[in-house]
């Protein structure tokens, strides 16, 4: 991967993997024109752990599909490893997500007629990569995931807990930077909850940047970063001393 | 993404609702079903009325008195009056061209024929021993009409397997006299029964020296005349030579028909192929309507998995990518409904050829190619929508669907 020259390099010493700059998202209800996000200015460097918190419809959820180029903002730049991304095309956005970008849901999106494995596979097989690769890649993730003896089950016959565990090898199997995750325990008792903020925190001690969304203060206050949207602004941001 | 990975998933997509599937598999099966069954209908009428036909002979030519047009003025034609017989005298004339292998004058008439009490109205024809050779017919016992001159009358005939039962039940005929109207003649040969050809059923036939038909209806005309050309390449040229020969002894006037096989056979084949194809359409119509099936099928599909879409798109599908997985189930529902269809119009059509042995039902290969063709196109085109459908869904949007 070639990496493009910095435009406005801030702070030369630190690696700045995301970097919005002005970046706003409007949407057309009816007449009336509802403002998600107004003009955020936010820079993550690679392998930092996040937590965006802040009320309902604050914008939070809009911040993360921007992140994750499922969404496009109506204004200002975005950046991701120092390329604009905000012009890209759809295929190229989504080739963009294919590489860099992991998502977790709360409600896993698991393909319920697919087993374990095969739900894993399925980037992979978007991806084109070769039957005896992805097979190695599965094996090896389900064994991180501690479900080796699930690859065959369907998502009907897993818990939640384990729908989970899946849905993040699924989001890892490409080896993303990045990894999104959307209210992850959202949909899950305490338990499993915990669990997976256990596996997401691995993950993100082996490199990945971690972001989080989630009301879950408990969860939040766990990053090493926590950022606050109320309005559609980010009100507060406070890195804890690492 | 290759052709087995879109395979696969399609694979599992179709197969994870099997009603749907086997709804969807119905329609298509019964769109190529009626395709094939239809057109080897059409195929096997047609191939029924060329055997037919071609079983009275090979390199046949008819001749008919008299000539149906509207050119003529004469007034007799008025009255529907034949203006000359057709004689023995000319279809000895016949033989005379070099194109012609054999002759075969018929001479017709309705008589009883009875034996003992037991009696019988039915057609007589009176002909020549050339007749046998010229309608392929074969001998079941006993010799067929003496070769003689054909102005001599002797008093023998032979009978059909039908006319056999019925006069003589178990008796042996061969060398008993029977009645022909107001003569007696010798039975001395029994036809093998070949089944119908153009409605003269074989087993009922009388057939006596013409001579003596025409002594017996006292009636010098001849109702047809067989002749055989000796090749294929010289129908033509024997037509021409009857024409010529029987204009020379009709002082100039073309007063009779001449009818040649291969003109006949061409034209029920022309007829019998535009309805193959008619049948064939209209049942392509059916396969019509399961593509448009298969469109609504595939649209509830697409709302129904909007979410599936979503993800997709999360994990990096292009908008190509979902096109094709989409248009992969399409396209395998309707092959597999295809294949289906093709089996059982197959199965049809073969338990239709046990029950109904004299007429053979086979569908045509191109009949075959082109309902698969028909199908794999419906599947295509009418999979296309649902599937751009789905390959431009929004992402939030559809994964904001559960």
């Amino acid at each position: 991967m070639v990496h493009a020259p910095q435009l406005t390099p801030r702070n030369p010493k630190t690696n700045i993997m995301i970097r919005l700059e002005k970046v706003e998202r409007t949407f057309q209800v009816g007449d009336q024109l509802v403002t998600a996000l107004n003009k955020v200015d936010l820079d993550i460097q690679a392998g930092e752990y996040i937590s965006i918190m802040g009320p309902s419809g604050s914008g939070k959820s809009t911040l993360l599909n921007i992140l994750g180029l499922l969404d496009q903002p109506t204004g200002g730049r975005y950046m991701l490893d120092g390329k604009d991304v905000t012009s890209l095309t759809e295929d190229e956005q989504a080739h963009t997500r294919q590489q860099k970008i992991g998502f977790v849901f709360q409600f896993f999106h698991l393909i319920p007629r697919l087993t374990a494995a095969a739900n894993i596979e399925l980037p992979m097989i978007l991806a084109g990569i070769p039957e005896a690769e992805r097979k190695e890649r599965i094996h090896t993730l389900l064994k991180a995931i501690g479900l080796e003896n699930r690859a065959d089950h369907r998502p009907a016959q897993l818990s939640g807990g384990q729908l989970q565990r899946i849905a993040i090898a699924r989001a890892a199997v490409m080896q993303p930077k990045v990894l999104l995750a959307d209210e992850p325990t959202g949909n899950l008792d305490q338990h499993s909850g915990s669990e997976i903020i256990n596996l997401l925190e691995e993950l993100n001690g082996n490199g990945l940047t971690l972001i989080v969304v989630t009301h879950d203060i408990n969860i939040g206050r766990r990053a090493h970063r926590h950022i606050q949207i109320v309005d559609g602004i980010i009100s507060s941001d406070d890195k804890k001393k690492i | 993404m290759n052709i087995k990975d879109i395979f696969l998933f399609s694979l599992y997509a179709i197969t994870a609702n099997r009603l749907r599937l086997f709804l969807m598999l119905l329609a298509m099966s019964i769109g190529v079903g009626a395709v094939v069954i239809l057109t080897s209908l059409g195929e096997g009428a047609r191939s029924y009325v060329t055997d037919q036909f071609s079983s009275l002979g090979t390199n046949l030519i008819i001749v008919l008195p008299g000539r149906t047009e509207t050119a003529g003025n004469q007034a007799g034609m008025l009255f529907g009056k034949i203006p000359r017989d057709l004689t023995l005298y000319d279809a000895n004339a016949l033989n005379r061209s070099p194109y012609i292998k054999k002759i075969a004058p018929i001479s017709i008439g309705s008589a009883s024929i009875s034996y003992k009490q037991l009696d019988r109205e039915g057609p007589i024809i009176g002909t020549t021993s050339t007749f046998l050779s010229i309608r392929h017919l074969s001998m079941a016992q006993g010799k067929f009409l003496p070769e003689t001159e054909y102005d001599r009358s002797s008093p023998v005939c032979v009978i059909g397997a039908k006319i056999k039962r019925e006069l003589f039940i178990n008796e042996n005929p061969l060398g008993k006299w029977v009645r022909i109207g107001d003569r007696r003649f010798r039975v001395i040969g029994i036809t093998a029964s070949e089944g119908r050809s153009i409605g003269v059923d074989i087993e009922e036939l009388v057939l006596i020296p013409v001579a003596s038909a025409q002594a017996l209806f006292n009636n010098p005309s001849l109702f047809r005349i067989l002749v055989e050309a000796k090749n294929r390449n010289m129908i033509k040229s024997a037509s021409m030579d009857t024409e010529r020969i029987i204009r020379e002894r009709h002082q100039g006037k073309d007063d009779v028909t001449i009818i040649t096989q291969d003109a006949v056979l061409g034209t029920f084949d022309k007829i019998f192929t535009a309805l193959t194809y008619t049948v064939g359409g209209i049942a392509a119509i059916s396969l019509f309507v399961a593509g448009i099936l298969i469109m609504n099928v595939m649209l509830v599909t697409v709302a129904q998995r909007t979410s599936e879409i979503g993800l997709l798109k999360a994990v990096g599908a292009s908008q190509k990518q979902i096109t094709l997985l989409f248009l992969g189930e399409a396209i395998l529902l309707s092959f597999i409904g295809a294949l289906f269809g093709i089996g059982a119009g197959f199965m049809i059509t073969q338990i239709a050829n046990v029950f109904f042995t004299d007429f053979t039902l086979l569908p045509p290969l191109w009949a075959l190619i082109t309902a698969m063709i028909i199908a794999l196109t419906t599947g295509i085109l009418f999979g296309l929508l649902p599937a751009r459908r789905a390959a431009r869904l929004d992402p939030v949007t559809a994964l904001s669907r559960r």
